[in-house]
């Protein structure tokens, strides 16, 4: 047989791309569920990693279980709506209009203190970036955060998921008074006592730019859900507060 | 050919000689782009050999196998099919089962399509020699240019991170006490050329088929 037949080439080209396509497929289909499961589970373990807990991926569905507490799904005027938050897919909710959205919202417990965990998602220089930001219950001072990224460059943007750039995150404010500030990553260096922005990353401004947009867009969208339960959150540390007031008039009495 | 001739001396040699005589990263300089990129730290680096050492002694052994059929004028093209398939089969299984050394790694997976030391054994040696010459001769090639890949990547780490395979050894024989630090220099990729010319320095001065007669 004649290899070099003009016939015979297009032949072995069409019958070789069949044959590896069904191979691919089949090695896509059968491995997906594991596939799947890892990927459930690393969002686990960003979620709880946004309240300072650290684990193993292969822990995150246990402790996962025992920390966060609450998944809600709210609509944009703060209502909660049915649905499973875990299952929200940001990257399809973020295509929708701003009234049709799901926002999903999850709260956990550490140290017998509640956390507001809420998943980010915007755009960096080469393609999505991601990450969850974790608010005390005061829902102004920020617990924690955590970023990722699907294509950033190494070195620069793709630095937005090591713990330099997220640890200063704790502890900044979101809001003066009633104006939502948000946190901004600033180029240059944010200055220790601005309570509203974070360094950024040298050679990395327009992932860091994506960070504040992502951040300001995500949290402006809860806005409603917060000025709904801060009144009962208020009421609540006062309580906690006459609460302490009395322990400590029991504890001078005894 | 009988079966035991495939462990003869001379196709030994095919195992040996990548090894040093003729390694495909010192002596062919061929590679070098994944032996700078993924040998800041060991665990990369031998994951990648592994990748490497499957998608080459694979695509070695199916493009001998099908080397009487490969029309010669689409030749390339087939053995990128055949590479391509074998690398996305590789990254898939990669995701499945090590989902943190795949997040890596990312795109270098993606790149041993590119590595020329696959396609070069193809075109050199698998189309012309039989399944069983070609598996070995895959074999020895990334074992030649995992060994490599990995004591660069034993150095850069040690050096740079003072930790091997992540286990932080400096800081348990105790040496930051006296004084030593860490040489942020050995992570940058620079620093992954410099020890490879140290080793073919170090190889050439040792091996005197390698010493070129001017």
């Amino acid at each position: 047989m004649d290899v070099n037949k003009n016939s015979y080439t297009f032949g072995f080209a069409a019958v070789m791309v069949v044959v590896v396509a069904a191979l691919l497929s089949v090695a896509a289909i059968s491995l997906k569920p594991f596939q799947s499961r890892n990927i459930l589970l690393e969002k686990k373990q960003n979620i709880l990693s946004s309240v300072g807990i650290n684990i193993d991926r292969e822990e995150a569905d246990i402790q996962y279980s025992i920390f966060v507490k609450e998944e809600l799904v709210l609509n944009y005027k703060g209502e909660e709506v049915d649905g499973v938050a875990f299952d929200v897919d940001l990257q399809k909710e973020l295509k929708k209009d701003k009234n049709l959205q799901s926002l999903p919202l999850f709260i956990s417990e550490v140290d017998g203190k509640k956390q507001y965990i809420i998943p980010l998602r915007g755009k960096g220089l080469w393609g999505p970036i991601w990450g969850f930001i974790s608010l005390e219950d005061d829902l102004n001072t920020v617990f924690g955060a955590v970023f990722d990224h699907k294509s950033e460059t190494p070195g620069l943007g793709a630095e937005i998921n090591q713990p330099f750039f997220e640890d200063p995150f704790s502890g900044k404010s979101l809001f003066d008074g009633e104006e939502l500030k948000s946190i901004k990553v600033i180029k240059g260096g944010a200055g220790e006592d601005n309570m509203y922005g974070v360094d950024g990353i040298s050679g990395g401004t327009i992932t860091s730019d994506g960070v504040t947009d992502m951040l300001l867009e995500r949290l402006t969208m809860y806005l409603p859900y917060f000025n709904k339960i801060k009144p009962t959150i208020e009421v609540n540390s006062v309580f906690s507060a006459m609460d302490s007031v009395a322990t400590v008039n029991d504890s001078l009495i005894n | 050919m009988s079966k035991d001739s495939l462990f003869a001396k001379k196709n030994m040699k095919l195992l040996s000689d990548p090894l040093d005589d003729n390694n495909p990263i010192t002596v062919q300089v061929l590679g070098i782009c994944s032996a700078l990129a993924i040998t800041v730290q060991l665990k990369p680096a031998v994951v990648m050999a592994l990748s490497v050492l499957v998608v080459l002694s694979v695509a070695n052994v199916v493009v001998s196998l099908m080397r009487h059929m490969i029309p010669s004028r689409i030749r390339i093209i087939v053995f990128l099919v055949v590479i391509a398939a074998l690398v996305i089969l590789v990254d898939q299984v990669l995701k499945a089962f090590v989902y943190d050394v795949s997040k890596e790694l990312s795109v270098f997976v993606g790149l041993i399509i590119t590595n020329c030391i696959i396609c070069g054994r193809l075109e050199a040696f698998a189309m012309a020699n039989p399944p069983g010459k070609a598996f070995l001769d895959g074999l020895g090639n990334s074992f030649g240019y995992g060994i490599i890949l990995i004591i660069v990547a034993f150095f850069r780490e040690l050096l740079g991170a003072g930790t091997l395979y992540g286990y932080p050894v400096l800081e348990k024989l105790g040496v930051y006490d006296l004084g030593y630090e860490n040489n942020g220099m050995m992570i940058l990729p620079p620093m992954a050329l410099v020890t490879v010319g140290v080793l073919i320095w170090w190889q050439r001065a040792r091996n005197e088929k390698l010493i070129e007669k001017n």
